[in-house]
């Protein structure tokens, strides 16, 4: 490669909003289901049919238009988006085009310490597309329409990420911003969150826009990383040979590592959008807005700051702890109960993050009641269970959300305070050690962990830490 | 200022409408098509600079559902009138590669 | 005089009062659909003998203990086949919907059905309500009752020539840009379309979204006010329904136009008018005159612009509304094909008679790419100006009077050849749709053909009282004509 060339990329992401019905009809939201059992008239394009706009979905994207700083269209309306393709009843969707709800935002970004502006361009609603599952005994292909009418909001950037890592940063921004809200889960596995990569490459310096490609079926970060570096190699070969990039639509293929053209000569892209007949305009007042605005939530920059001023946590606890919104209502929701903060951070710093690790959950997969975590953080303060007990203790608070008190009994996790039970134990460790008590006495202090290591084992760990230290030192010195 | 529409035209059209004529079709499409441009191509004499297009006639906004679960399995009736239905799924042509 | 003369109103009374049984209602209709139906074709669907009398006895109980009291309880009525009827097939008269059964019912039909109407049938129009002569129906042509080689007109041309020949007592109608209007002129009888928002749209399978209204056809201008007041609702299934205060339309039956202002388009009245009908317009404003209304002619420009503004509209909206019929969820399916895109293609192309894919591919190329703002936009903002010049007529005048269609009912099969031509004929009709306003048709006379004419009222924006005073007044002094074909001499 004898040229400098720099990536261009521009996404295209789809956020499922967590109403409880869809975005046209009272039919239900919920993930999964036998197909078709969440459908009626309306989701499934059935003649004579009418939608109705839910309310809820122009609060969620208004709300999410608010905390991307963008500017919301106060008079906005739907327009229909014309393509033929099984899992779309209608054979179009109602989207918006002409006045999408929300333009002009940008969040900002920081990969490696450098912060940086990504601008939005616009937000838009509209409904999700139903299911298509292939049908291996026939090759056909199966419509579920479970799906179809979801409400969905589309953020599209402008072409200002320039990596794979500015593309990361800006998808974790985005999920941070609309968990906060509530708007979301915002799972890339489940579908709840999608981004199509919009990339082009041009040679360093260049000031046009190369021909860009659309890809699409990205459904990780680390597939959406492998696609951006894929589409980039495979563009500049082209332009090194000599060849044209064409403009189109591609699908990833996460296996092979390669994209492909999706779309056939019958799949002319030309949607012929004209306004909705069927949905009156949205007029959202300022009072209306105003209102979704005193409704916004904390969001993690003005959670940081507090945390630092109220808690004087440190900055790397404040980040994690912040960086995923189930953690922070975890951590705030503890506070509540009465917990230290810096003991809570210390939890979830150390044994939430690596059970997390070790069972390759994401965050928001944790299911325990912070009750019980604080409940158990009481235990280890009254000394009811030492710190090491407390470790299995909360494996199992994690696990099957216990409660530690219960827990603690049934399994005879209780420490040992009863002095004089220890001092028999004890006496009897030194009487068999005196090579280590002579050590010990000639000043080798290590031989002290020796002592306290024979006592918790032949305690079963349940010793109280302190009181065994205090008998040691007794019967040593 | 008549109109002559091409047959790529019309077979561009046809792609989008989803709908396959016979040459003799095309020919008639092609002729009633380029007559009716013409016959709307008279709007043409209104001067409409400074006219917002109208969708809607009343100034109707707002109409909203509130977001409350109000049906049920309709899953029986809604394949009641499909072609052809499997496994409580409509069947179409397969659409993957 | 056979139950099937009474207008619905008179019949209503009688069965309420028990001079008649809703049976015997329903075996005179029945009757009426034997003998006739060979020569009219008025229906795609009629209900089973036995389903209709097992309907009428339980109507009857209702009635009987109070639980019915309507004007329409017990009346057969007839239903346009673009309106869905859950468990009754609904073919918008399309090969494509052949065997399409609806899972529900539509808001409009609900209310007839609560108000306790008898649903006999579903009645033949134009293919997706696209034409003016219910001769692009894939199920037959509907002959016009007055002279069976005339069309009836249409879109609701099945509906029209039922209430005409008496094989139902009313019918609902639809009308997208005279579809109720132009048909009851042919027809001789009472076709009302409402203000757009007044009838739910929910289950009114569309064609041209912003423009569709259900309407009722009826024999009289009484009956009119009636149906509407029971099938009127603002329903939340549908957006673009308006919450009306003003629902008892009958209340405008007054036979009293004093001081009513009445203006007569010029542009209404001048080429292309036939002439028998500008004068049955004349004298219809004399009646009005003599009655103490205050009649002028004006100017209200634009007339020309309405049509083809209304193709593109219409036509854009339905290319998108039909684009559903695919094959895939109900239907027709065709038989063979390779792949996805090709049974779309052959499916659509054997489903759909000529004049709707016409439609359909019109409306696919001013929707495309580069066409959308020389077309759509531009049809949009003619809409926009003839409404204008409707306000500004309307500042001044009451009603608006004049003809429904140019012409009385053409032969059949003269109109088909020639589309624009067709399309003409709705030039007094179209553009109170794309304006939103409410009309009516009344019939004014016979031709020297012995054909009717249609006198049409045009009235503002929720001014139905208006056009329903209008039309009542010229009504009750207009000369005696047996509007009532049914038990008549063949013709």
């Amino acid at each position: 490669m004898s040229k400098q060339y720099e990536t261009v990329i521009g996404l295209e992401v789809h956020v499922e909003l967590a109403t409880r019905t869809k975005i046209f009809c009272g039919c239900s939201t919920a993930f999964g289901g036998a197909p078709n059992t969440h459908t009626c008239p309306v989701c499934t394009g059935m003649p004579g049919s009418l939608p109705v706009l839910n309310k809820q979905v122009v609060e969620y994207a208004a709300a999410v238009g608010l905390a991307t700083n963008c500017t919301i269209t106060q008079y906005c309306k739907f327009d229909r988006k014309n393509y033929f393709y099984p899992d779309n009843p209608q054979n179009y969707q109602i989207s918006q085009l002409y006045l999408p709800i929300c333009r002009n935002g940008h969040v900002e970004i920081d990969v490696d310490g450098r912060k940086k502006n990504v601008r939005i361009h616009e937000i838009h609603m509209e409904e999700d597309a139903g299911k298509l599952v292939h049908d291996p005994s026939t090759g056909n292909s199966l419509v579920d329409f479970n799906r179809s009418g979801v409400p969905l909001i589309e953020i599209v950037s402008e072409p200002d990420m320039r990596s794979a890592e500015e593309v990361i940063a800006y998808l974790e921004k985005l999920r941070m911003i609309i968990q906060y809200l509530g708007a979301s889960d915002c799972k890339l596995q489940e579908g709840s969150m999608r981004a199509d990569v919009n990339l082009s490459v041009r040679e360093v310096g260049a000031e046009e826009f190369g021909t860009r490609t659309e890809m699409k079926n990205l459904n990780s970060f680390s597939a959406i990383a492998r696609a951006i570096e894929g589409e980039m190699e495979r563009q500049i070969d082209l332009i090194e040979d000599g060849k044209k990039v064409v403009q189109e639509t591609r699908r990833w293929d996460d296996d092979k590592e390669y994209s492909y053209p999706m779309r056939s000569k019958e799949d002319a892209q030309d949607y012929r959008y004209f306004p909705e007949p069927d949905l009156t305009p949205i007029v959202i007042s300022d009072e209306w807005l105003d209102e979704i605005r005193s409704r916004q939530p904390e969001f993690r920059d003005e959670k940081q700051a507090r945390y630092k001023e109220q808690f004087g946590l440190p900055e790397y606890d404040i980040n994690i702890i912040t960086e995923d919104k189930t953690l922070t209502d975890l951590f705030e929701s503890c506070i509540e109960l009465g917990a230290a903060a810096k003991e809570v951070s210390n939890w979830i710093m150390g044994d939430i993050m690596r059970l997390l690790k070790e069972k390759e959950m994401e965050a928001s997969d944790i299911h325990f009641s912070p009750a019980n975590l604080v409940k158990m953080i009481q235990m280890i303060e009254s000394g009811a269970i030492n710190r090491k007990v407390a470790k299995k203790v909360f494996e199992a608070i994690f696990d099957e959300d216990v409660d530690p008190e219960v827990y603690v009994e049934e399994n005879g996790l209780k420490t040992v305070n009863d002095e004089g039970a220890l001092r028999k134990v004890i006496e009897e460790i030194v009487a068999n050690n005196p090579k280590s008590v002579e050590d010990y006495k000639a000043g080798k202090k290590k031989a002290m962990g020796f002592f306290v290591g024979q006592t918790m084992r032949a305690m079963k760990g349940k010793a109280d830490p302190a009181m065994v230290n205090q008998i040691l030192k007794e019967m040593l010195d | 200022m008549a109109n002559i529409i091409s047959d790529e035209t019309i077979e561009y059209v046809g792609i989008l409408a989803k709908l396959e004529l016979s040459d003799e079709e095309k020919e008639q499409a092609k002729k009633d098509m380029a007559n009716m441009l013409d016959y709307i191509d008279t709007l043409n004499e209104l001067d409409t600079s400074e006219v917002e297009p109208m969708s809607h006639v009343f100034p109707v906004n707002n109409v909203f559902r509130e977001d409350v679960v109000t049906n049920g399995d309709d899953r029986d009736e809604i394949l009641a009138n499909a072609p052809e239905a499997k496994e409580g799924a409509f069947v179409v042509p397969k659409t993957f590669d | 005089m056979g139950l099937m003369d009474y207008t619905a109103v008179e019949l209503g009374k009688k069965i309420k009062a028990g001079e008649v049984s809703v049976l015997e209602a329903a075996n005179a209709a029945m009757d009426a659909i034997d003998a006739l139906e060979d020569k009219f074709n008025c229906y795609v669907t009629v209900q089973e003998r036995a389903a209709v009398q097992a309907k009428a006895e339980e109507l009857q109980k209702k009635i009987d203990d109070g639980t019915l009291t309507g004007p329409l309880a017990g009346v057969p009525v007839a239903v346009k086949d673009n309106m869905c009827t859950k468990g009754t097939r609904t073919t918008c008269s399309s090969k494509i919907l052949e065997n399409f059964e609806p899972a529900y019912t539509a808001e409009a039909v609900l209310n007839l059905e609560k108000a306790g109407a008898l649903i006999i049938g579903k009645t033949n129009m134009d293919e997706f309500a696209m034409g003016s002569t219910t001769e692009t129906s894939h199920y037959g042509v509907t002959k016009n009752p007055w002279n069976a080689e005339h069309v009836p007109g249409g879109s609701s041309g099945g509906s029209a020539a039922a209430v005409a020949a008496g094989e139902c007592s009313y019918a609902l109608g639809s009308d997208t840009g005279g579809s109720i209007r132009q048909p009851a002129s042919y027809c001789g009888i009472v076709g009302m379309k409402p203000t757009y928002g007044t009838v739910s749209r929910y289950g009114l399978i569309a064609y041209g979204s912003s423009l569709d209204q259900i309407g009722p056809m009826a024999k009289d201008v009484t009956d009119c006010a009636t149906i509407l007041e029971t099938i009127a609702s603002h329903d939340p299934k549908d957006s673009t329904s308006v919450k009306r205060e003003d629902y008892d339309f009958t209340s405008a039956l007054t036979d009293d136009v004093k001081g009513m202002r009445i203006g007569i388009p010029r542009d209404y009245m001048g080429e292309g008018l036939d002439e028998e009908v500008k004068e049955a317009v004349l004298a219809a404003a004399k009646k009005l005159e003599e009655k103490g209304a205050i009649v002028e002619e004006f100017d209200l420009s634009l007339v020309q612009y309405a049509i083809p503004a209304y193709y593109v509209i219409a036509s854009a909206e339905a290319s998108s509304n039909l684009a559903r019929f695919d094959g895939v969820k109900y239907g027709y399916r065709t038989e063979s094909y390779e792949g996805l895109h090709n049974m779309y293609k052959k499916t659509r192309s054997e489903g759909f008679g000529p004049e709707v894919k016409r439609r359909i591919m019109l409306g696919s190329f001013v929707l495309s790419s580069g066409y959308y703002d020389a077309y759509y936009l531009k049809a949009l903002r003619t809409k926009a100006l003839i409404k204008q010049a409707f306000d500004k007529a309307f500042a001044k005048y009451d009603v608006i009077l004049g003809p429904a269609a140019p012409t009385t009912a053409p032969k059949l099969g003269e109109s088909l050849s020639d589309p624009i031509k067709m399309y003409l004929g709705d030039i007094y009709t179209i553009s109170v749709n794309l304006a939103g306003l409410p009309g009516i048709s009344v019939p004014g006379s016979l031709d020297s053909k012995g054909l009717p004419i249609g006198i049409q009222f045009i009235g503002d924006c929720f001014k139905e009282k208006n056009i329903i005073r209008a039309a009542y007044a010229f009504e009750q002094s207009r000369e005696f004509i047996n509007w009532s074909l049914s038990g008549k001499e063949e013709k």
